[in-house]
């Protein structure tokens, strides 16, 4: 047994201050997230952490946008803006010099100068800006492109059967599986670890790096420090040892033998854009394949078209994508700017919520109804501008493959039970228990 | 009818080739292009339209 405190990684105490130059963590003041309790109003005290936030969601959004507040604040995080319309996200999204992506996970804590090796930050390129950024992306592009990303459709189906075969024997009208721990959660992670090369046993582990980056952001950085084992960063080093020494064709070795100008990428590039891959492959697919069949467990004449008329999956798919979106983005203010009368400081957080974007009743006719043939959708599930979400075609393939696997194996189930949602910036099913009532 | 693509809005959301491959493709990183001149094939035009409304950077318009 390892003695888990002195293993523990030595964070930096964080300077306290107001924005302060050449430093790598700090916080305006000190914070406490049990300063804060429950939000009362959702206008002057938004938390998209609160653990009541992500299971209303849709409500919360239509609630503000009906008490006529198009983007929302709160003291918590040491100051956060939360645009909530279509119009204002799409700017926020378009406006690389006013909002910066240096981090796009909010936390109580803010990344200085120092904490970023500058221009690349810690995840290029979803945490770079221009100019750098199009050159990191132009890197990571051509491996998502839809003809490369195709050919593992066979995969997908297979993964997809095998998971549904392991759930044993079905009885129907008894039998109760849980779509998010049995299915949903197993599909991302295999394809992006395969894509990776890296070892299929280690599936755990990924998400455990997720849910400590992504679902623990109340919790002070130095807290989150686990044992060298579970350390991503260190796991990674190994998995990048292993590979330049037996280069293959995987997207590992692909980064180490890409390019800018004529020079291989930094280190750290490379291993920033793995934990990119990793992080952002994972739960945000598993959620948007978890809420599509949260959306069909109680919903049968959906469920009934689906299986019945499987020329709409296309147009649903979409749909789910829209109604559903997993993904919120955040932005750190680069300089004060006035934005719709927000008066909005240097360094504070602004979230991007696309989720609310796609339910804008001035965007989408009937928002907040799910259409399962709409024609015209021009929703913002991957993002809007230039830093779209890099894996949409990987992401539209899981999420379509899994749909079609399931409800082919069982054209009719309905909830049975509590779902349990993700906190914070993703948003999906965590435990998501459905009763078999058919089987194929 | 006549399809026009902005290659400059264009993110690689690749919409319009999955909805209407007959006249967009995608190059190697995933960005769209024209297939011939923009002319819309008769028996196409529904295709056409449905790539336009589907592109989440209003990348694509149509004329007649």
């Amino acid at each position: 047994m390892t003695d888990t405190v002195e293993n523990k990684q030595t964070a930096p105490e964080p300077i306290i201050g107001p924005s302060p130059e050449g430093t790598e963590l700090w916080e305006r003041e000190p914070y406490d997230a049990e300063d804060y309790g429950e939000v009362a109003d959702y206008r002057t005290d938004f938390d998209h952490a609160w653990p009541g936030y992500n299971p209303n969601a849709p409500e919360v959004w239509k609630e503000l946008r009906e008490s006529g507040c198009p983007v929302a604040h709160t003291d918590r995080y040491g100051g956060m803006w939360a645009p909530i319309t279509h119009d204002t996200v799409h700017e926020v999204a378009y406006d690389t010099d006013n909002f910066t992506s240096r981090s796009v996970v909010v936390s109580t804590l803010r990344p200085g100068e120092l904490s970023l090796p500058a221009p690349i930050g810690v995840a290029p390129p979803i945490s770079s800006d221009p100019p750098f950024h199009g050159v990191a992306r132009r890197l990571l592009l051509p491996p998502f492109a839809p003809k490369k990303i195709a050919p593992w459709e066979p995969e997908v189906h297979a993964l997809c059967q095998r998971l549904l075969d392991q759930m044993g024997d079905i009885e129907p009208g008894e039998t109760v599986v849980d779509a998010a721990l049995q299915y949903a959660q197993h599909i991302p992670v295999n394809i992006i670890g395969r894509m990776l090369g890296f070892p299929e046993e280690d599936e755990d582990l990924f998400r455990e790096f997720v849910h400590n980056t992504l679902e623990r952001i109340n919790q002070d950085p130095r807290e989150r420090q686990v044992d060298d084992e579970k350390r991503l960063d260190l796991y990674i080093e190994r998995q990048v040892q292993d590979h330049i020494e037996n280069p293959r064709d995987d997207l590992t070795s692909y980064l180490l033998e890409a390019e800018i100008d004529g020079n291989k990428l930094q280190p750290e590039h490379v291993t920033g854009s793995i934990i990119l891959l990793l992080i952002a492959g994972i739960d945000t697919t598993w959620s948007a394949i978890g809420s599509s069949l949260w959306h069909l467990a109680q919903n049968p004449d959906d469920l009934d078209r689906l299986v019945n008329e499987p020329e709409l999956m296309d147009f649903a798919i979409e749909e789910f994508l829209r109604a559903y979106a997993p993904v919120t983005m955040a932005r750190l203010v680069a300089k004060d700017n006035d934005f719709h009368g927000c008066p909005m400081k240097k360094d504070d957080w602004v979230l991007l919520p696309f989720p609310a974007a796609n339910r804008d009743p001035k965007q989408f006719e009937d928002s907040d109804k799910f259409v399962i043939d709409r024609e015209e959708n021009r929703h913002a599930a991957f993002g809007l501008g230039i830093h779209r979400c890099l894996g949409s075609n990987l992401a539209r393939l899981e999420l379509r493959v899994a749909v079609q696997e399931f409800i082919a194996r069982f054209p009719k189930f309905e909830l049975a039970g509590d779902t349990r949602w993700s906190v914070g910036q993703i948003r999906g099913p965590r435990e998501l228990p459905v009763r078999i009532l058919e089987t194929a | 009818m006549r399809v026009h693509l902005d290659a400059e809005k264009c993110q690689g959301h690749n919409r319009c080739y999955a909805l209407a491959p007959e006249l967009f493709d995608v190059d190697d990183y995933g960005q769209a292009v024209l297939i011939g001149d923009g002319d819309v094939p008769d028996g196409l035009e529904d295709k056409a339209r449905l790539a336009a409304s589907n592109c989440p950077e209003y990348a694509i318009s149509i004329t007649d």
